[in-house]
């Protein structure tokens, strides 16, 4: 069950941008997707989502094929936050928040007490209810990624992607960021630079490198240094954080 | 913030204040349209009051026999009345089209002149008036309708070709703009003599003189498919916002909603133009002035713009109408006058917003 792709690749233009992943998270686990620049982490998360459909392999919703499905039925299990995404529109933050409840709506509107709820529980959940009638232009950088995550938290998903939720975010809000996809009851694929932010949070991480899948399990397990120095050409060093248990990356500045 | 799993009381006070006064709007934008048409159709050379009006009114629709004077019966009845309301609808519809397309192409300065839509209709009209292509069986309607649809097409095939994107679109747009102007200018230089050249003028800066019944009926119709449609669509618009990939991950077929949405937005100022011919300006500002009023969400927006359009459409035909009389000041040179000034207001606010 969940959100999973079988040796799905994307032809983009002649250059294999994702070729052969496969990807098959456990329910309600947070999956980390690593790889430097460039390695196809933003192209698999569009297979994932439905935006592109991959050139072979195949992408399955609950074993059927998420191609198949009409897009509203998708967008009501599965939410995306995407990179870059910005608006013209003098949108207030509720407008926006309130916009995952498209999916949800039939053609003459939807039930209005559910969508005011999902709503106010998803600006609560970001942080953002005493900044709910602020306009999107007058927000900062990081209180934007939080609404595009409440917007997506208000379409009430069961599979969750992000790609790189953490840019413009200060590492407090990166923490807590974090550790929120990590609580909610939803299966998480969430792309990732920052090694220790996913050694810390993700039950999983899958290392791509130039489309390809090079590695993928428990984060203590997969991120070794000679992992490290193959796919992102860095010397690390990898210790043991005591008090969690988790890996813990120190970087060695190159020669 | 924190990020935690509590909630807040929402405020139910906010939203009421906002449809409450969004209904307020609504029902003073009724109004002005209804005072607008009846104020517009006593303007003119010949003297008609608002009671003759509201007496025409009803002998013709409530089967009244208020005693009223023939001619003035006949200058309401089969040309004021007819020309207020195909205005009205005309400024309906091109506003929606003005509102779709920015809505669409995330930009702010979209309308049917962007997409080239307008200026291909001019070219149809004058291949029609002035080289007599099926000059019996078409006419002028006929030939900008057509000739609107031609451009689109080569709009659509140039963005296509090039790559796609909205970018693309909008380049397209300028380009197919500048060679369907050149196009119209060269069969007048041409072909046209002097009489046929200022019959053919006229038209292209739109117009509203001997629009009958039948033009009421088919603007109308136009306006009123597209208020439903954008009504329908009104949900899909709004998660445009944020571009494509943010609509598609809201379950909109992108795709398939731009072709239907695009399309729409082409017959509906194909059908306009081939009426009154090109008038600029309108579907650019009357979105913006919705927006103030009843703020970004389309479910408001929709109705609001078409109210706007329409009221300011019959003001507009009203002063072309009177100011030069008795020659008529083409419409498209109102719309401009009145449109280029509220445009730069338009940027000058967004500038001190942002």
């Amino acid at each position: 069950m969940t959100l999973q792709s079988r040796e799905v690749t994307w032809n983009r233009g002649g250059k294999l941008v994702v070729d052969g992943v496969t990807l098959r998270p456990r329910p309600g686990q947070t999956i980390g997707l690593l790889g430097p620049n460039g390695s196809g982490k933003s192209s698999l998360i569009r297979l994932l989502c439905g935006a592109v459909k991959p050139t072979t392999g195949v992408v399955t919703l609950d074993d059927e094929s998420l191609a198949a499905l009409p897009r509203r039925t998708a967008a009501r299990t599965i939410a995306t936050v995407t990179q870059h995404a910005d608006t013209v529109v003098d949108l207030t933050v509720r407008d926006i928040v309130a916009l995952g409840r498209i999916p949800h709506r039939g053609a003459f509107g939807g039930n209005r007490t559910a969508d005011a709820e999902a709503v106010t529980e998803a600006l609560a959940r970001t942080g953002l209810a005493d900044k709910a009638n602020e306009l999107w232009h007058r927000l900062s950088g990081g209180e934007r990624q939080r609404v595009h995550i409440a917007r997506a938290l208000a379409q009430q998903p069961r599979e969750l992607l992000l790609d790189e939720p953490t840019n413009h975010l200060d590492i407090r809000y990166q923490l807590e960021l974090l550790r929120l996809l990590t609580q909610l009851p939803v299966t998480t694929v969430v792309a990732l630079h920052d090694l220790n932010l996913a050694a810390m949070f993700c039950d999983a991480v899958l290392v791509l490198k130039d489309g390809r899948a090079v590695a993928s399990g428990p984060p203590a397990e997969v991120l070794t240094p000679a992992l490290i120095a193959e796919v992102y050409e860095v010397d690390a060093h990898v210790t043991v954080d005591g008090s969690t248990g988790r890996p813990l990356i120190v970087f060695r500045p190159g020669a | 913030m924190t990020l935690s799993p509590t909630t807040t009381a929402p405020a139910p006070e906010h939203r009421g204040r906002a449809r409450l006064r969004f209904l307020g709007v609504s029902a003073a934008a009724v109004a002005v349209l209804v005072a607008s048409i009846g104020t517009a159709i006593t303007l003119g050379p010949a003297d008609v009051s608002l009671v003759n009006v509201r007496d025409i009114l009803l002998n013709h629709l409530a089967g009244a026999e208020i005693p009223v004077r023939v001619a003035k019966e006949a200058i309401v009845w089969e040309d004021r009345l007819p020309r207020a309301l195909v205005a009205a609808a005309c400024g309906a519809g091109l506003g929606l089209c003005g509102l779709i397309l920015q809505s669409l192409l995330r930009n702010p300065l979209a309308d049917p002149y962007v997409l080239g839509i307008s200026s291909g209709a001019s070219t149809g009209a004058v291949v029609v008036a002035i080289l007599g292509v099926g000059a019996g069986g078409l006419g002028l309607p006929g030939g900008a309708f057509i000739g609107s649809l031609v451009s689109f097409a080569v709009v659509l095939a140039i963005a296509r070709l090039t790559g796609g994107g909205d970018d693309k679109l909008i380049l397209a747009g300028i380009a197919v703009t500048q060679l369907f102007s050149a196009l119209t200018s060269f069969v007048i230089f041409a072909f046209a003599d002097s009489d046929a050249t200022r019959g053919v003028m006229f038209w292209l800066l739109g117009s509203l003189e001997g629009v009958r019944w039948n033009g009421v009926v088919l603007c109308g119709l136009a306006a009123l498919a597209g208020v439903v449609l954008c009504l329908l669509r009104a949900h899909v618009l709004d998660a445009f916002a944020f571009g494509d990939d943010v609509a598609a991950s809201l379950g909109v077929h992108v795709k398939r909603e731009r072709a239907v949405l695009i399309t729409a937005t082409a017959l509906l100022t194909a059908t306009m133009v081939s009426i009154v011919g090109a008038v600029g300006f309108v579907g650019l500002v009357l979105p913006h002035a919705a927006r103030f009023l009843a703020g970004p969400l389309h479910l408001r927006l929709v109705p609001l713009t078409a109210l706007i359009g329409a009221a300011f459409m019959v003001w507009v035909d009203a002063v072309s109408r009177v100011a030069f009389s008795p020659s008529p000041l083409p419409i498209g040179v109102t719309t401009a006058l009145v449109g280029v000034p509220a445009f730069i207001a338009i940027m000058f606010r967004r500038r001190r917003t942002v």
